[in-house]
């Protein structure tokens, strides 16, 4: 930007060094670059403070115009209210049942998946792959309809079994893929040095390559408790008695019925922080995984 | 390992793929599609017969409870005559061809602006990044509170400027712009991926288009774009098929209106499958987003895929 005057220098010296002088314009440049994120910044965040601040105060001050941004007074009874009206406990507690046996079906199966297409050398390996590679690009909804006949058919409604049991199956075709990426970074010398030693291919995935892969593990952990934890259409179709009702069910019910009425914005937003938090602090403790995840599906695929 | 063949084992076809089991590549082959049998039961049951079954039902008029009936091509055609069918197929579209470029030209734009090496890179990203990991209810639910017309934050930051109050989810031709918004907020999955793929070109391109005189934009134009294509193109095919399964927002905040102005595609056949029980009608519309979709994609390929630069 704005670097007509010196074409130059732009990359190298905007690297940060201090001690060389610097040409006006480039001063300009660089006061663009960080307005304009900050003004990014103000407008990706005030959302966040919006809800937060809503979730905090009494109800005479949510309906309020002009915005009041600081809660007065900060009512943190409205978190304990917007928990209690409806068993948000219990939802939890059914969420993480699911996110278990998810995580279980996902990096156990997705995971052997990853290893034979990656390390395993057989006639049809290729050809797999490939449906693995297009079954990626199948959006959920187009097999929604005949997928819950399949489950209807099996009398598994109103049960978790169609949240999990479908994950015991390869755990979904991109936690596959990524395995599969991590997995062909070993050199085949490793798994050679092991078959002399004796090992057949199922030691040298258990007892080799997963604990040399922590760090993939740990991504598609994250990815799979996201995709547990903020699942929607799965539960609105499958569950329908709400001691069985997930949190997301439980928010998304929560927020039609008080449509009704009067609706209280101060605890549905509570209801959303509550909601957002367990996610929110995975990203501030596992960001990097988080990254590296995101960037492995888009560079390499 | 290896054994001598037992000689009367190899005469019938059956003793020799027995034999084979034994060889070192039939022990191989084997092994390797008993690790990855989980994927291939898994395409069998979730994907195959599903989809035999969508077929089968795209003829029949069934409501689950009394018997399906063979109704031959009906589906296809009370769908060709059906208003509301369009009208979904109107407003996805719409949202695509607005929600997709604008994310692209966004994210790559942050993205750009994050890579000029400026200080506290990370935490930009951070930041930025943060919408794309909030589940999606509550994030349906915080934006029915945004958009409010008389206490929500968008019209309260407009009032600011002086523009008057917009009923966001009220007047059928605010809602899109609305939805768009929205979608926007959510550019951080995009940018990441675009800053990981700026990260990863190497200086000497930069250096060489230096020399040859090519200022900011001329390296931007001449060297970013033509090396970031599979990244842009990656994001586009990305970009394309989440726009075109919108249901959880359109759902819950809106329900499809006003005045179906936010019926999108994916609403429309949950509704047809799940509230009125059109068993056969919900399959041929899913059958008709599958080829939307790939339409879409083998488009963009046939387009955008040949100037693609591939390192």
């Amino acid at each position: 930007m704005s670097t007509e005057t010196s074409p130059i220098s732009t990359r190298r010296s905007l690297l940060g060094s201090f001690g060389k002088s610097r040409s006006s314009s480039e001063y300009i440049g660089r006061l663009v670059v960080y307005t304009l994120l900050l003004i990014g910044v103000i407008i990706m965040i005030s959302p966040f403070a919006f809800l937060i601040s809503s979730s905090l105060k009494v109800e005479t001050q949510v309906f309020q115009y002009p915005i009041q941004w600081i809660p007065d007074p900060v009512r943190w009874m409205n978190y304990v209210d917007a928990l209690t009206q409806k068993p948000f406990i219990l939802y939890f507690k059914n969420t993480m049942v699911i996110a278990i046996f998810n995580q279980i079906a996902i990096l156990l199966t997705a995971s052997l998946c990853g290893y034979g297409f990656a390390r395993i050398d057989f006639p049809g390996r290729d050809f797999w792959f490939g449906v693995a590679l297009a079954t990626m690009m199948l959006p959920y909804y187009v097999t929604m309809v005949p997928q819950f006949i399949l489950f209807s058919r099996l009398g598994w409604m109103n049960s978790n079994l169609p949240l999990i049991v479908p994950y015991f199956f390869g755990g979904g075709a991109f936690n596959v893929f990524l395995f599969r990426q991590f997995f062909r970074t070993f050199p085949e010398d490793l798994s050679d040095a092991a078959r002399m030693d004796g090992c057949n291919e199922f030691d040298i995935y258990w007892r080799i390559i997963v604990p040399l892969s922590t760090s993939v593990f740990i991504t598609v952990a994250i990815f799979t408790f996201m995709l547990s934890w903020n699942d929607f259409i799965g539960p609105l179709l499958y569950i329908n008695s709400p001691e069985k009702f997930t949190v997301a069910l439980g928010l998304a019910q929560y927020r039609s019925m008080l449509g009704v009425g009067r609706t209280r914005w101060d605890l549905l937003m509570a209801a959303s922080v509550a909601m957002m938090a367990p996610i929110l602090l995975l990203f501030f403790t596992l960001q990097r995984y988080f990254i590296k995840g995101v960037v492995m599906s888009g560079i390499k695929g | 390992m290896s054994r001598t063949p037992e000689f009367s084992a190899l005469q019938s076809p059956l003793g020799r793929f027995l034999h084979w089991f034994k060889t070192p590549s039939g022990r191989r082959t084997i092994t390797g599609y008993l690790f990855i049998s989980p994927f291939i039961l898994g395409v069998l049951f979730w994907v195959l017969y599903p989809a035999g079954m969508a077929a089968w039902l795209t003829f029949q008029d069934w409501n689950l409870i009394t018997p399906a009936k063979y109704v031959g091509l009906k589906n296809f055609q009370t769908m060709f005559n059906d208003k509301l069918f369009w009208q979904a197929f109107k407003v996805t579209s719409i949202f695509t061809f607005v929600s997709v470029p604008l994310g692209l030209i966004l994210s790559f734009s942050l993205a750009l602006l994050i890579n000029m090496k400026v200080r506290g890179l990370a935490l930009f990203r951070t930041i930025y990044y943060l919408p794309s990991i909030v589940p999606a209810v509550a994030s349906a639910v915080l934006w029915a509170w945004i958009l409010n017309t008389d206490f929500g934050l968008l019209n309260g930051v407009l009032h600011y400027f002086g523009i008057p109050k917009i009923a966001w989810l009220q007047e059928p031709k605010w809602t899109m712009p609305a939805f768009i918004l929205m979608s926007l907020w959510g550019v951080g999955q995009a940018m990441i991926i675009f800053l990981a793929g700026l990260q990863g070109i190497d200086d000497v391109y930069y250096e060489a288009a230096r020399i040859d005189g090519a200022g900011s934009w001329a390296q931007l134009v001449h060297v970013t774009i033509p090396m970031m294509s599979s990244v842009i193109f990656f994001n586009l095919i990305l970009g394309v098929i989440n726009s075109f399964q919108v249901f959880t927002a359109a759902f819950l905040i809106t329900n499809g209106g006003p005045q179906n102005a936010t019926l999108f595609f994916v609403l429309y056949l949950y509704r047809n499958g799940f509230q009125f029980l059109k068993m056969g009608y919900a399959a041929a519309l899913s059958w008709v987003l599958f080829f939307i979709i790939l339409i879409f994609t083998v488009i963009i390929f046939r387009t955008a895929g040949r100037r693609v630069y591939y390192q």
